[in-house]
C-alpha cells in the first residue's frame, strides 16, 4: 500500500516545528514514531501534504524522575518506558503498559508523544495517563501551556493538542501503588479493554483511587463512581472490591465489533478494574 | 530527494518520493530482497530489519526516515560463506517451511539474543510476538533460537552453506551449451 505522496521535512528543534506547522497550516502533520500515522496514511484515511518529522529533535527523548515526579520527553519510545527500573518503580502502570504494548519492533519505533496524541480510542496511554492525572505540555506560537491528562483526551482520534501546537512532555507524581491491566486483541494488540488504577493506601485500606477505563467507548475516561466507591475498601476483599468496581463503564456508550459486543465490552471493564486493583495493590 | 542510506555497513546515496516505504527502497532500489513483504499493515514482521540496531518492521519506516541512519537486513546478517549462528540454527532445527517469514524472524531473533543472551522459551516467544509464521507453529522457532543462544554464548565458531551440506561437484561433464543432462538410466530407455 503506498501513501498518497507528500513533502517531507525534518525539524531541528520545538522552535523550527512550530514554524514550519505555522508555515504548512493545517495540510501538515508531525511524524515522530510514525507507527499510528503511517499505517493510517497507507490505507489513506490520512493524506497530509507536507511531513514534519521530530523525530530528530533533542531534548525530547528521555525518563526523569525525581522529587516524586516523573517527567518523560514526548518522543521517548515505548521500549524505553517498558526497559526503564525508574519507571517499574515509580509508575509500574505507565510501565505495564508500554511493556505490554504491540510488539517489540513497534514498541522500538512508536513513542509515547505520538500515541497519545493520536487519541486512538483503543490505545492503552490514554487510560494510564489519566489514572495518573499526567500533566501534558503543550508548544505553541505563543509560548506553552499545560493541560490535564482528562481534558486532553476528547474523543475518537481527537485531543486537545491544536494544530499548531507540539506535545513536548508528559508529567505526573509517582504512583507506586499502580497498575494497567488489559484484555489485548490477540491480533491487533490493542486493548479491547484496558484498566489502569492509581491507589493511596492508608492503613490497609484504599484511601483515594483514580481509575480510568480505554476500548469501551470514544475515548478513555475515568470512572469516577467506581473511584468514590473504592474509598475504605481493603483491596485484598476481592468481594468488596468486585463490588466497588461494579459498572465501571456505567454511563457511557460502549463500542461493539466482531470481535466485542457492547455489553461484553462493559462487563470486562468491571472484571479488569478489579484485576488492575488488585494489581495495585500488591505493587511496589 | 536524495537520502543517504547507510546499509549493511556500505553508505549508499538514493534518490527516492518521500512516500517511499523503506521496505521498497531495499528491495526495489537496493536489490536486497531477503526482507519480504507480508501483511504491509505492520501485523507479521516480515520485513524487519535492523535499525540502528534495533528490530524495526521496514513497511512502516519511510526511507526519508531512515536517512543518515544504519540499516542491517538478512543479507548483512550472515552470508552462505559464513552464515550467522541464527541462520545456522533455523536450518539445523528445521525452524521454517515455507521460508517466507524466516528472515524477518532471523533478524528479530538476532535483536532479541542482543537484549536477551539467554531466553527462556516464554521470554523468545514473547520476543517473536511480532512475527507471524503461517506455516509450521512455533515449536521449531523457539527451539532454534535457544540453538543459536547456546551456540553464541558458547562462541562457536560460524560455518558455510557448503560445510553444513557439501555441494559435490558434477560427476558427469556437462554437455555444449543448449543440449539437456539426459540420465544414463533414461538413455538405455530411449526407444
Amino acid at each position: 500500500m503506498i501513501p498518497a505522496a507528500f513533502d517531507y521535512v525534518r525539524a531541528s528543534s520545538v522552535d523550527d516545528a512550530l514554524r514550519l506547522l505555522a508555515e504548512h497550516g493545517d495540510d501538515a502533520k508531525l511524524l515522530a514514531g510514525g507507527h499510528s500515522l503511517i499505517p493510517m496514511m497507507k490505507l489513506r484515511l490520512a493524506a497530509p501534504a507536507v511531513l514534519i518529522d521530530i523525530a530528530g529533535i533533542p531534548q525530547l527523548d528521555g525518563i526523569a524522575a525525581s522529587g516524586g515526579r516523573v517527567t518523560i520527553g514526548a518522543l521517548t519510545k515505548h521500549a524505553a518506558l517498558a526497559a526503564s527500573d525508574d519507571l517499574r518503580k515509580h509508575a509500574p502502570a505507565l510501565w505495564d503498559a508500554a511493556n505490554d504494548l504491540g510488539d517489540p519492533q513497534v514498541r522500538n519505533r512508536g513513542t509515547i508523544g505520538g500515541a497519545s496524541a493520536h487519541g486512538d480510542p483503543s490505545a492503552d496511554y490514554p487510560a494510564v495517563l489519566q489514572a495518573l492525572d499526567a500533566t501534558f505540555t503543550l508548544a505553541g506560537k505563543g509560548g506553552t501551556r499545560e493541560i490535564r491528562a482528562a481534558e486532553f483526551f476528547l474523543g475518537m482520534f481527537e485531543t486537545a493538542l491544536g494544530a499548531n501546537e507540539l506535545l513536548t512532555r508528559i508529567a505526573f507524581d509517582a504512583a507506586p501503588n499502580s497498575a494497567y491491566v488489559k484484555f489485548h486483541h490477540p491480533a491487533s494488540h490493542y486493548a479491547v479493554v484496558g484498566a489502569a488504577v492509581v491507589l493511596t493506601l492508608s492503613g490497609g485500606t484504599i484511601a483515594a483511587a483514580r481509575v480510568a477505563i480505554t476500548g469501551i467507548g470514544d475515548a478513555a475516561f475515568r470512572a469516577g463512581g467506581v473511584e468514590s466507591a473504592l474509598q475504605g475498601v481493603n483491596p485484598n476483599d476481592a468481594v468488596a472490591v468486585k463490588a466497588a468496581t461494579a459498572g465501571a463503564a456505567r454511563g457511557v456508550q460502549a463500542r461493539a465489533d466482531t470481535f466485542a459486543s457492547a455489553s461484553y465490552r462493559a462487563a470486562m471493564a468491571d472484571v479488569f478494574a478489579a484485576r488492575a486493583v488488585a494489581k495495585a495493590a500488591s505493587a511496589r | 530527494m536524495q537520502i543517504d542510506l547507510t546499509v549493511n555497513g556500505k553508505q549508499t546515496f538514493i534518490d527516492v518520493e518521500p512516500r517511499l516505504l523503506l521496505v521498497h527502497a531495499l528491495r526495489d532500489s537496493l536489490n536486497l530482497t531477503g526482507t519480504h513483504v507480508g501483511c504491509d499493515t505492520s501485523s507479521c514482521g516480515a520485513c524487519t530489519v535492523l535499525l540502528d540496531g534495533v528490530s524495526v518492521k521496514s513497511c512502516t519506516v519511510f526511507a526519508v526516515q531512515a536517512s543518515g541512519h544504519e540499516v542491517t537486513t538478512i543479507e548483512g546478517i550472515g552470508t552462505a560463506d559464513s552464515l550467522h549462528p541464527m541462520q545456522e540454527a533455523f536450518w539445523t532445527a528445521h525452524g521454517l517451511q515455507c521460508g517466507y517469514c524466516t528472515t524477518g524472524m532471523i533478524v528479530s531473533a538476532v535483536d532479541l539474543l542482543k537484549r536477551n543472551p539467554d531466553p527462556s522459551d516464554d521470554e523468545i516467544r514473547a520476543g517473536l510476538e511480532g512475527n507471524l509464521c503461517r506455516c509450521t507453529g512455533y515449536e521449531n522457532i523457539v527451539k532454534a533460537v535457544r540453538a543459536a543462544g547456546a551456540a553464541m554464548r558458547a562462541g562457536d565458531p560460524r560455518h558455510s552453506v557448503n560445510e553444513l551440506m557439501p555441494i559435490h561437484p558434477p560427476t558427469v561433464e556437462p554437455p555444449p551449451s543448449g543440449e539437456a543432462i539426459i540420465p544414463q538410466q533414461l538413455q538405455e530407455a530411449k526407444v
